[in-house]
C-alpha cells in the first residue's frame, strides 16, 4: 500500500477502524461461526460431537414448543422489568438532572455503587430481606401485622424483582444523560409562552428525553432476557429463562451442538429487537443519549 | 486426520486434475490462515501446559475446607519432598468441569476430585482416562476393596483414579415440624407428601430426582421398571417444593433458614449443620443414594508425578484430616485403620469396611440412559 493510498479520503476510516474490526472479528464474529458450525453437529451417546452437516438441532429448537413457551416466559420477564425501571427509574434520574446541588457527583456516584458489588451478592442479598427468617419477615412478625412468616421468596415476582435491583442503574443513567443534556431555555420558553409545569414537562422535557428512555429500555431489556443467574438464585421450579435452558443443555445435558443452535435462536432473537430499535428509534440516538 | 495427511490428499486431488490451481492455492492459503489463527495460540497452550508438568501438577477440587486441608497435609509436604508445585483449582459442579476439560488440552487438567463411579465412567468413555501403576501408590492398600472394585469395573481391571471419600444422599428434615418416626413411616414419600406444599426442596440434579422419584413410587432405583411413575413423582414433587437447590451452601441456607423443612441433601452437609447446632435430622432411607468420590489422573498428565500426589492424599493422616474437613469419611478400610474418634460418628460411616448396606449407582445403567433422562429432567423442572 503506498502513501497516496492511505491518504485516499474513503481509506482512512477503515485504517483507522481496523483494529477495532479486527477486535470484534477475532472476539465476536469468528466465535459466533463456531458456534454457528457446531449448531449442526450432533451430540453423541458418551457426550462427544458428532461432526457432520445435521439439521436436527434446528428442526428440534425450531419446532419444539417447549423453547417457544421458555423464550416467550423469557421476553415476558424481561419486558416487565423493563417496564419497572421506567417506572421507577426517571424520577430519580429527573431529580438528579434538575438538582442544582453542589454534590450532584456524588448523587451520580451513588447511582455507580452498586455495580461496585457483585451482581450474585446484590442478587442473593434478597434472600436476607425476603426470606422466611429476613428482614422483612422479622419486622413484620414484630409489629405483629403477621403471626407467621410470609413465604416471599422464589417466584416470578421475585425474578422481576432481582433483574429490576440489578437493572435499574442502567435505566437511571441513560435517563439521566439524556435530561441533562436538554436545554434548560427551552424549558423557560416553554412556560413563558403560557404552559404549565406539567405540560412543559409533557411537550418538551419528556419527548427530548425519550432517546435516552429508548436507549435505556434496549439495554435493560436485552441484559435482562439473557440473564440466568437472577432466576437460578430466587426463582421457583418454573422459572427458568432462556439462558437457563442453554446454560443446562450445555453445562449438564454436556450437548455442545443442541445448546449452540439454542445460545443462536437467543442471539437472533435479541439482535431481531435491536434491529427493530434501529428502525424505528435509529440506532444513532444510542450514541445521542450519551452526548 | 493431521494436517500432512490432508495436505496430501488436498496436493493428490490438484495432480489428478480434480481442483483447479486457484482452486488449490485459495484451499491452501485458507487452512494456512486457520492454522496461523487457532493453531498457534492453541499449540502455545498445550506446550505451556506440557513445560509445566515437570515443575507443577493441577489439581481441582471443591474448594473450601478440602482444598484448605489438602493444601496443609498433602499439597505443601508433596511440594516440599519433590520440588513439583500443586496448581490447586476449584469448581463448582462436575458437569462443569467436564465441560472446562473436554475444552482444555489434554495435560492442562491433571487431577480432580470426580464425584461417584458414574462421572469416572463419563470421562472414561470420552477418553480422558489413564492407567495408573498401582505400585507406585502404595497407600492403596489402606483403601476399602468395595469402593475400588466398581472402578475397575469401568476400566478393565486397571485405575485411573484413587478412591478418596464416600457418603449419601439422604433426607434431610427439620427436627421440629417433622418427627423421626414421620420419616421413617414416609420415607421418600414424604417428598412428595402435599401437607409439606411449600416446604420441600431438592437439589436440580436429575439423577437425583430420578432416584427418589423411583424410591418414592417403590421401585430399585438401578432398575426402574415403570418410568412413567417416576416422571409423575418428580411433577408431584415439582409442583410442592419451593426450590430446586444448586449448591452445597444453598441447601445448608434453606434448612437452617426454616424455608423448607424436607429435602434430600448430602450427608456431610447435613453433617455440618448438625454441628452448627441446627435442628435437622437426616435418614437414610432403604436404598439411599450412595455414592463414592474419587482422585481421578486425566489423560495427557505426568503420571509419575500424579501417582507420587495421590499416594501422599491417601497418607491416612491426610485423608483423615480432609474427611474430618468435609463430614464424609475416608476410603480407608477401618479395619486396617485407625480413623479416629470424629469420622465414626459421621453419617454414611461404615465401620464393617464392607459397605454393604449402601446402594450406588450402577454406572452402565445410569450413563445409558443419561442422554434421555437429563433432557427429559430439563423439561419436567421446567412445567412439562
Amino acid at each position: 500500500m503506498s502513501a497516496s493510498d492511505v491518504d485516499a479520503p474513503g481509506a482512512r476510516p477503515w485504517i483507522l477502524m481496523s483494529p477495532a474490526l479486527a477486535a470484534v472479528a477475532m472476539l465476536l464474529v469468528i466465535p459466533v461461526c463456531f458456534i454457528a458450525v457446531y449448531s449442526f453437529w450432533l451430540r453423541t451417546a458418551v457426550g462427544s460431537e458428532q461432526v457432520g452437516f445435521y439439521l436436527d438441532n434446528w428442526i428440534e429448537v425450531l419446532t419444539d414448543p417447549f423453547y417457544r413457551d421458555i423464550l416467550f416466559q423469557t421476553l415476558r420477564i424481561a419486558a416487565a422489568s423493563t417496564l419497572l425501571c421506567i417506572t421507577l427509574g426517571y424520577v430519580p434520574a429527573y431529580f438528579i438532572a434538575r438538582s442544582t446541588t453542589r454534590h450532584k457527583a456524588v448523587l451520580i456516584l451513588l447511582l455507580m455503587l452498586p455495580f461496585w458489588i457483585s451482581y450474585i451478592i446484590r442478587t442473593m442479598s434478597w434472600i436476607n430481606i425476603l426470606g422466611v427468617s429476613g428482614a422483612l419477615n422479622v419486622f413484620l412478625l414484630w409489629l405483629g401485622v403477621i403471626s407467621e412468616p410470609m413465604q416471599i421468596l422464589y417466584n416470578e415476582g421475585t425474578v422481576i424483582l432481582g433483574l429490576v435491583h440489578f437493572l435499574l442503574p442502567f435505566m437511571i443513567l441513560n435517563i439521566y444523560v439524556s435530561l441533562d443534556g436538554i436545554d434548560g431555555n427551552l424549558v423557560d420558553a416553554a412556560r413563558s409562552l403560557g404552559c404549565t409545569g406539567w405540560q412543559a414537562f409533557r411537550e418538551v422535557t419528556l419527548p427530548l428525553s425519550l432517546p435516552g428512555l429508548a436507549a435505556g429500555s434496549l439495554l435493560c431489556f436485552v441484559l435482562g432476557a439473557g440473564t440466568y443467574i437472577t432466576p437460578m438464585i430466587l426463582g421457583g421450579p418454573r422459572d427458568a429463562m432462556f439462558a437457563n435452558l442453554v446454560f443446562e443443555t450445555i453445562i449438564t445435558q454436556l450437548d455442545w451442538p443442541l445448546g449452540s443452535a439454542l445460545s443462536l435462536v437467543l442471539l437472533v432473537v435479541l439482535g431481531s429487537v435491536v434491529m427493530l430499535y434501529s428502525r424505528f428509534a435509529g440506532i444513532g440516538q444510542l450514541a445521542k443519549s450519551f452526548r | 486426520m493431521d494436517n500432512t495427511t490432508r495436505y496430501q490428499k488436498l496436493l493428490e486431488r490438484f495432480r489428478n486434475g480434480d481442483i483447479d490451481r486457484r482452486s488449490f492455492l485459495t484451499l491452501l492459503g485458507a487452512a494456512s490462515l486457520t492454522a496461523g489463527l487457532t493453531g498457534a495460540p492453541l499449540k502455545g497452550l498445550q506446550r505451556q501446559a506440557f513445560a509445566a508438568t515437570p515443575e507443577s501438577v493441577r489439581f481441582d477440587g471443591w474448594g473450601g475446607v478440602v482444598s484448605e486441608a489438602f493444601r496443609k497435609h498433602a499439597f505443601d509436604p508433596y511440594s516440599a519432598k519433590t520440588g513439583i508445585k500443586v496448581i490447586d483449582g476449584t469448581f463448582a459442579s462436575g458437569d462443569e468441569y467436564l465441560n472446562r476439560v473436554k475444552a482444555g488440552q489434554p495435560g492442562e487438567y491433571n487431577i480432580f476430585h470426580a464425584s461417584g463411579v458414574f462421572d469416572y465412567a463419563r470421562y472414561v468413555n470420552l477418553g480422558y482416562d489413564v492407567v495408573l501403576n498401582e505400585d507406585n501408590i502404595p497407600n492403596l492398600k489402606y483403601v476399602i476393596s468395595a469402593l475400588m472394585e466398581p472402578f475397575r469395573g469401568v476400566t478393565n481391571g486397571k485405575l485411573s483414579a484413587a478412591p478418596y471419600d464416600y457418603g449419601t444422599t439422604g433426607l434431610a428434615y427439620n427436627t421440629a415440624k417433622i418427627s423421626r418416626e414421620e420419616m421413617e413411616e414416609k420415607g421418600a414419600r414424604i417428598l412428595i407428601d402435599p401437607k409439606y406444599k411449600g416446604k420441600i426442596g431438592g437439589w436440580g440434579d436429575w439423577r437425583t430426582r430420578i432416584w427418589y422419584g423411583a424410591l418414592a413410587t417403590g421401585q430399585k432405583p438401578n432398575d426402574i421398571q415403570d418410568m412413567e411413575a417416576v416422571w409423575d413423582a418428580i411433577r408431584a414433587h415439582r409442583d410442592l417444593a419451593l426450590k430446586y437447590w444448586g449448591s452445597g451452601a444453598e441447601l445448608m441456607s434453606l434448612l437452617a433458614e426454616g424455608e423448607i423443612y424436607v429435602t434430600e441433601g448430602w450427608s456431610g452437609r447435613i453433617a455440618a449443620l448438625q454441628q452448627q447446632g441446627h435442628p435437622i435430622g437426616y435418614y437414610d432411607a432403604p436404598n439411599g443414594y450412595a455414592w463414592q468420590e474419587c482422585l481421578m489422573v486425566l489423560k495427557g498428565s505426568p503420571l509419575e508425578a500424579c501417582e507420587e500426589l495421590l499416594n501422599f492424599m491417601l497418607e491416612p493422616a491426610v485423608a483423615i484430616a480432609v474427611a474430618e474437613g468435609q463430614n464424609y469419611p475416608p476410603a480407608l478400610d477401618p479395619t486396617k485403620v485407625d480413623l479416629g474418634k470424629k469420622i465414626p460418628t459421621l453419617p454414611a460411616f461404615d465401620a464393617t469396611g464392607k459397605l454393604a448396606q449402601l446402594t450406588f449407582a450402577d454406572p452402565a445403567y445410569w450413563n445409558g440412559n443419561e442422554a434421555e433422562w437429563s433432557k427429559k429432567f430439563g423439561r419436567v423442572q421446567k412445567g412439562y
